[in-house]
């Protein structure tokens, strides 16, 4: 259970967009009636979309009485799970997965070029104030690593040298490409495919 | 080898496209209207003919769980509930199939809501997985359109909605009574049961939870019928399984084979090999980090299934097979997994939550050759005070990896921690036990 902290500049108020608030509720309808309370992740996610990635304490009250629901419960679910940033993050986001899978495959030199390229610490921005960075927990790409996420997307297959070239990338405010970093195909073994030979490229 | 024409997950890689149409050019709702004709009961058996297990980690028997559903629908409603929150260090195979099969787990969802006359069906993604649940939710919408799912759903005259949920992070939320708190919009903290949630469940309705892997290959066991699945593998552990193989392999990958492979195969064949050589193994993880790992002497002849596992003391899991060679230092590796334990707690017992930060902390100092001889012996007793003393499995999940560890390498942790103790003890009492619990033996 990591301890998380709302950050302590939090802006007065927040609301919901128009294209937010037509989001949530349609998310609002996937579940029985009465039962709106299930829609709290989601309208999370869509405050922290809206709020350049982070979700602030007034967020966290509009959603309680969008809901009907009291505030105290929404800020267990925000503070619970690890998806919602309580502080301001990066622009770009990146997540370095250092679980054991991803730990002996080298993820520490992915940690080393985050430190050389991004900044010292953890979940501290950049230079430029658009990027920032933190280890997690095993992101389920294992037979991918070392890989990290950044934003929405997977990088796979990486080593030192490709992780530089992709914050460079993003330091320019390129996009890079997501995937695969050592050109295969998916989670297929490498140039030793023995499964499925038949649909092959097809 | 499995022969390519059992794979059930034939576009594993992404060959031919998710979409619906090459999903039926591959086999994928053609007959859907026909399997469901056939009737429930039907449709139980045969699952329960083809000895399917579920493949989220327990293991427990698919058809079995299915009939513990209400036979009939009372004042409350009946759900279906699709666990995809796939956290488990080393596993990545529901990633595939959200991404590249979706007909398959769409498809199933229908049979398995027929089969447990559920009119609704939740999708629990984990967060992190936020492409992979949009192309599963474009492959719903494409389902919707083609009227496979919704009203009348490919013409069976049953009714079904699916929906995704996401999750934030919290590996706990693969629990399965967690899972339900999570789409109930609160903290991700596992119920006690009894009741099960096949009577008490979501929402306080009835509910059946199966794992994506479980519920896709389902319409291919109805197709080519139970009798097929439970052929392959051997008795109590058939059919085929998605390994997914990672750590010091030259070509770590997922691979669908036959249940009771030998370990050595999927290393070798599938894999490429460990880096360094076969020589050069010092142990595997069989399947996923909560399983205790297994040394290099027994991988020779191992086979991957529930039971040939359990009786090496360890487990099938989720069969994520991760491969540890020589170069790696096993103490730190392990390290690393009990901080990942340390991280994913939820907090909610007091064993686990405090437990799974000792054992890390412990192990910590161990890799570094820190800790007293003594230490040792304690590490093990704080094991056996969470396993079994916690609300959910996390406790086991958490503790068995250490256990293993002390179990194969206990001299290698030793020959690294000799250290005196800072109190020599005359009497040997054990650590972290009540005082009346004290004159029984083995406390």
């Amino acid at each position: 259970m990591s301890l998380r902290r709302p950050t302590k500049n939090q802006p007065k108020t927040f609301e919901f967009s128009s294209s937010s608030m037509d989001e949530a509720n349609k998310i609002v309808l996937k579940y029985p009636e009465g039962k709106q309370q299930s829609a709290v992740m989601a309208l999370l996610y869509i405050a922290q979309k809206q709020n350049d990635n982070w979700i602030p304490l007034a967020a966290m009250k509009y959603i309680a009485n969008f809901l009907d629901m009291p505030y105290i419960k929404v800020y267990e679910v925000a503070t619970f799970y690890t998806m919602y940033n309580l502080s301001p993050v990066g622009k770009y986001f990146v997540q370095v997965c250092t679980t054991t899978p991803c730990m002996i495959r080298g993820a520490n030199k992915l940690v080393e070029a985050c430190k050389e390229k991004i900044s010292d610490k953890e979940n501290e921005l950049s230079n430029d104030k658009s990027c920032s960075w933190m280890e997690v927990e095993c992101l389920g790409a294992c037979v991918n690593a070392p890989m990290m996420q950044i934003n929405d997307d997977y990088y796979e297959d990486l080593d030192k040298e490709k992780t530089v070239e992709i914050f460079d990338k993003i330091l320019k405010g390129e996009e890079p490409k997501p995937g695969s970093y050592r050109g295969r195909l998916n989670t297929e073994p490498e140039n030793n495919r023995k499964t499925l030979m038949d649909v092959k490229n097809a | 080898m499995l022969k390519d024409q059992d794979r059930i997950f034939k576009n594993l890689y992404n060959d031919m496209g998710a979409d619906v149409k090459s999903a039926q050019t591959r086999g994928d709702w053609v007959n859907t209207s026909e399997l469901i004709a056939k009737g429930r009961d039907w449709i139980i058996n045969e699952v329960k003919d083809s000895q399917l297990r579920g493949r989220g980690g327990a293991g427990f028997p698919t058809g079995l769980k299915w009939s513990f559903a209400p036979k009939e629908v009372g004042s409350r409603p009946h759900y279906l509930v699709i666990n995809a929150d796939e956290s488990e260090p080393g596993t990545c195979k529901d990633r595939d199939i959200l991404r590249f099969e979706p007909h398959k787990l769409i498809e199933g969802c229908l049979i398995a809501s027929y089969a447990v006359q559920a009119h609704a069906c939740y999708i629990y993604i984990r967060g992190e997985y936020f492409i992979e649940g949009q192309k599963l939710q474009s492959a719903i919408d494409e389902a919707y359109e083609k009227n496979l799912i919704g009203k009348n759903a490919a013409g069976t005259g049953w009714d079904l909605d699916i929906y995704i949920h996401y999750g934030a992070g919290a590996y706990i939320c693969g629990e399965e009574t967690a899972l339900l708190e999570s789409i109930e919009g609160k903290k991700g903290q596992p119920r006690l049961k009894p009741p099960f949630p096949a009577l008490i469940g979501l929402y306080g309705c009835p509910t059946i939870i199966n794992n994506v892997e479980t519920i896709a290959v389902v319409p291919t066991i109805l197709r080519r019928g139970g009798k097929w699945f439970s052929s392959l593998g051997r008795e109590k552990n058939t059919g085929t399984k998605i390994f997914c193989i990672s750590g010091n392999v030259n070509n770590p990958c997922n691979v669908e084979e036959e249940m009771n492979i030998p370990l050595k195969e999927l290393i070798e064949v599938h894999a490429g090999g460990v880096v360094g050589g076969w020589e050069n193994l010092q142990a595997v993880i069989p399947g996923g980090s909560s399983m205790p790992l297994i040394p290099k002497e027994k991988c020779e002849t191992l086979t991957m299934d529930f039971d040939s596992l359990m009786a090496e003391k360890s487990g099938l899991g989720t069969a994520g097979i991760v491969v540890i060679n020589k170069d790696q230092d096993i103490i730190k590796c392990m390290a690393r997994i009990a901080r990942f334990y340390k991280h994913e707690s939820c907090g909610q017992c007091t064993p686990c939550r405090e437990g799974s930060g000792w054992m890390w902390r412990m192990l910590e100092r161990m890799a570094k050759g820190e800790a007293t001889k003594d230490e040792v012996d304690m590490l093990g007793d704080v094991t056996n005070q969470i396993a079994g003393h916690t609300i959910c499995a996390f406790g086991e999940g958490s503790s068995w990896p250490v256990q293993g560890l002390l179990r194969h390498f206990k001299k290698e942790i030793e020959k690294r921690n000799n250290l005196d103790p800072i109190v020599q003890k005359k009497n040997n009492i054990p650590y972290l036990v009540d005082q009346h619990l004290l004159d029984k033996k083995n406390a």
